[in-house]
């Protein structure tokens, strides 16, 4: 697949942020291309959550700028063209009552837009991106009653139904055993590549992932190195 | 006709009772699993402080708390929203608030029949209270309808309904003012000191039958109004406290289901 450099979803310039006074961004600047496939990561505390953070919106920005296609963050509305798989083990009640089927749904509500219901084409988006994880005979199980992968799939299933253009994965992974991770980031690959999906994963575990992502961002409170892996991948 | 309907009281509790069985659970499942169960206590103390001032002002309780609730709500959802005070913390500050007011107006001596209030005085439901109640039980209603996706979507992953564009501050304010306002209403039926169970118990126990989010509200509602209404006859005949009873009824079935849980783990 070509990656087309000229054409950013993100420009991230000159991003720094402090919790109370302890800094923990310090002047980043990334800019994700159209069709990427990049891992950023770095030890704990290196600021790897905090820049996912900031760029989703969910922490205020204190210094520089992010812009998402084109737009600066605060201006920027078209929120369906972006999705997110939250850290699971910290973001999922496990005693939830809702089907694997209502989670998938969950991922067309931010189009579908306020006062309305999900229609007929709303559910089969859901059930399509619920096939393309290969869980749609799960579609009525109780979500909690899925194994850790299982449920990993079901979460990228409700990212996915909401046809967004780039996808944010936060420790994915975490969690999970090492088959199943290794299926994992072949199916990110395999999105990545077939959907033209732009796919960001924030992770430690850099050395599993390198044979399958184009790029690297090592984050160390600012970017200390950003490059292809050294290991070429298979189609690029 | 059985005597119990010869009585015009109790055809205004058993509607009364119905009207608030019916929206309890809609609240009470949200209020479940988003853990804002001492919310729902710190909104009862802010109502008996609110009826302890109507009365000594000789004001309507009813509408005397939905207003002051309503405002407590927000003042609470800006507080938590100030994160250098914890949310607890806050609830706790409102919570001893409340019941120090309360104790001060009741001290005044005009708290007449403030055990009504603590207990819940269902016969006692007038049929103006009825309106009230059915008016504000029809906007719960079609507000949890009207919000049903971003509520569901918020309660089970706030972070990425966020990142999906929902307006998350808007719901979490407008589910804390619906948790006022329920409250406020279910205040005659089983009191202050029960409320929490009533808001609660139904929701508890549809949790052990694992299934759908939009079943569990229906058997929560099955449970309500079936322990309601059960319990509003039943202490009739036992001459018997109807708030108490209703809620020993929740428990007792609560009990009834836990068993439930095992079977359907045992399946998966």
């Amino acid at each position: 697949m070509i990656v087309d450099h000229k054409h950013n979803i993100i420009e991230i310039t000159d991003l720094s942020f402090s919790y109370d006074k302890a800094p923990i961004l310090k002047n980043v600047n990334l800019n994700i291309h159209v069709g990427d496939y990049l891992v950023i990561t770095g030890e704990n505390g290196s600021g790897k959550s905090t820049l996912l953070k900031l760029i989703l919106g969910l922490l205020p920005i204190q210094k520089g700028q992010i812009k998402l296609f084109g737009t600066p963050l605060a201006e920027f509305k078209d929120w369906s063209r972006i999705a997110y798989v939250p850290q699971k083990v910290t973001n999922f009640d496990h005693n939830f009552p809702v089907t694997v089927e209502e989670v998938v749904l969950m991922g067309r509500y931010g189009r579908i837009g306020l006062f309305k219901n999900p229609t007929e084409s709303d559910r089969i988006k859901a059930a399509e991106a619920l096939n393309q994880v290969q869980m749609g005979q799960f579609a009525k199980q109780q979500i909690s009653a899925l194994s850790g992968g299982q449920q990993q799939r079901v979460f990228i299933a409700r990212a996915l139904a909401s046809d967004p253009e780039i996808v944010f994965l936060d420790e994915p992974t975490t969690g999970i055993d090492k088959k199943s991770r290794r299926e994992f980031y072949d199916f990110l690959q395999k999105m990545n590549q077939d959907l033209n999906l732009t796919v960001v994963l924030v992770s430690h575990e850099v050395n599993q992932i390198a044979a399958n992502v184009m790029h690297v961002a090592c984050l160390d409170q600012t970017i200390v190195y950003h490059q292809q892996p050294e290991k070429d991948h298979g189609g690029h | 006709m059985p005597e119990i309907f010869t009585y015009g009281f109790m055809s205004r509790a058993l509607i009364a009772g119905s009207i608030v069985a019916i929206i309890a659970p809609l609240i009470g499942i949200f209020l479940v699993l988003r853990r804002y169960s001492l919310i729902a206590d710190t909104f009862s103390h802010i109502s008996l402080a609110s009826i302890a001032a109507a009365l000594f002002f000789g004001w309507n309780p009813v509408l005397t708390t939905l207003i002051l609730g309503a405002g407590a709500s927000l003042g609470i959802e800006k507080l938590n929203r100030v994160r250098k005070i914890y949310s607890e913390a806050v609830l706790a500050i409102f919570l001893s608030g409340a019941l120090a007011i309360a104790s001060i107006f009741i001290g005044f001596g005009k708290g007449g029949n403030i055990t009504n209030w603590l207990f819940g005085s269902i016969l006692t439901v007038s049929m103006s209270d009825i309106w009230t109640m059915l008016i504000i039980g029809v906007i719960v209603v079609a507000v949890v309808k009207l919000f049903y996706k971003e509520l569901l979507f918020i309660s089970f992953d706030e972070n990425s309904a966020q990142v999906s564009g929902l307006p998350v501050k808007f719901i979490n304010r407008l589910l804390i003012l619906l948790i006022a306002l329920v409250i406020s209403l279910a205040i005659p039926i089983v009191g202050i000191l029960l409320i929490s169970a009533l808001i609660t118990l139904p929701v508890i126990t549809a949790l052990q039958f694992r299934v759908s989010f939009i079943k569990t509200i229906v058997i929560a509602e099955i449970v309500s109004v079936f322990s309601v209404l059960s319990g509003i006859i039943t202490s009739f005949y036992l001459d018997s406290s109807t708030g108490g009873t209703i809620v020993l009824i929740m428990i007792a079935i609560f009990l009834v289901s836990l068993p439930i849980k095992n079977l359907t783990k045992k399946r998966i």
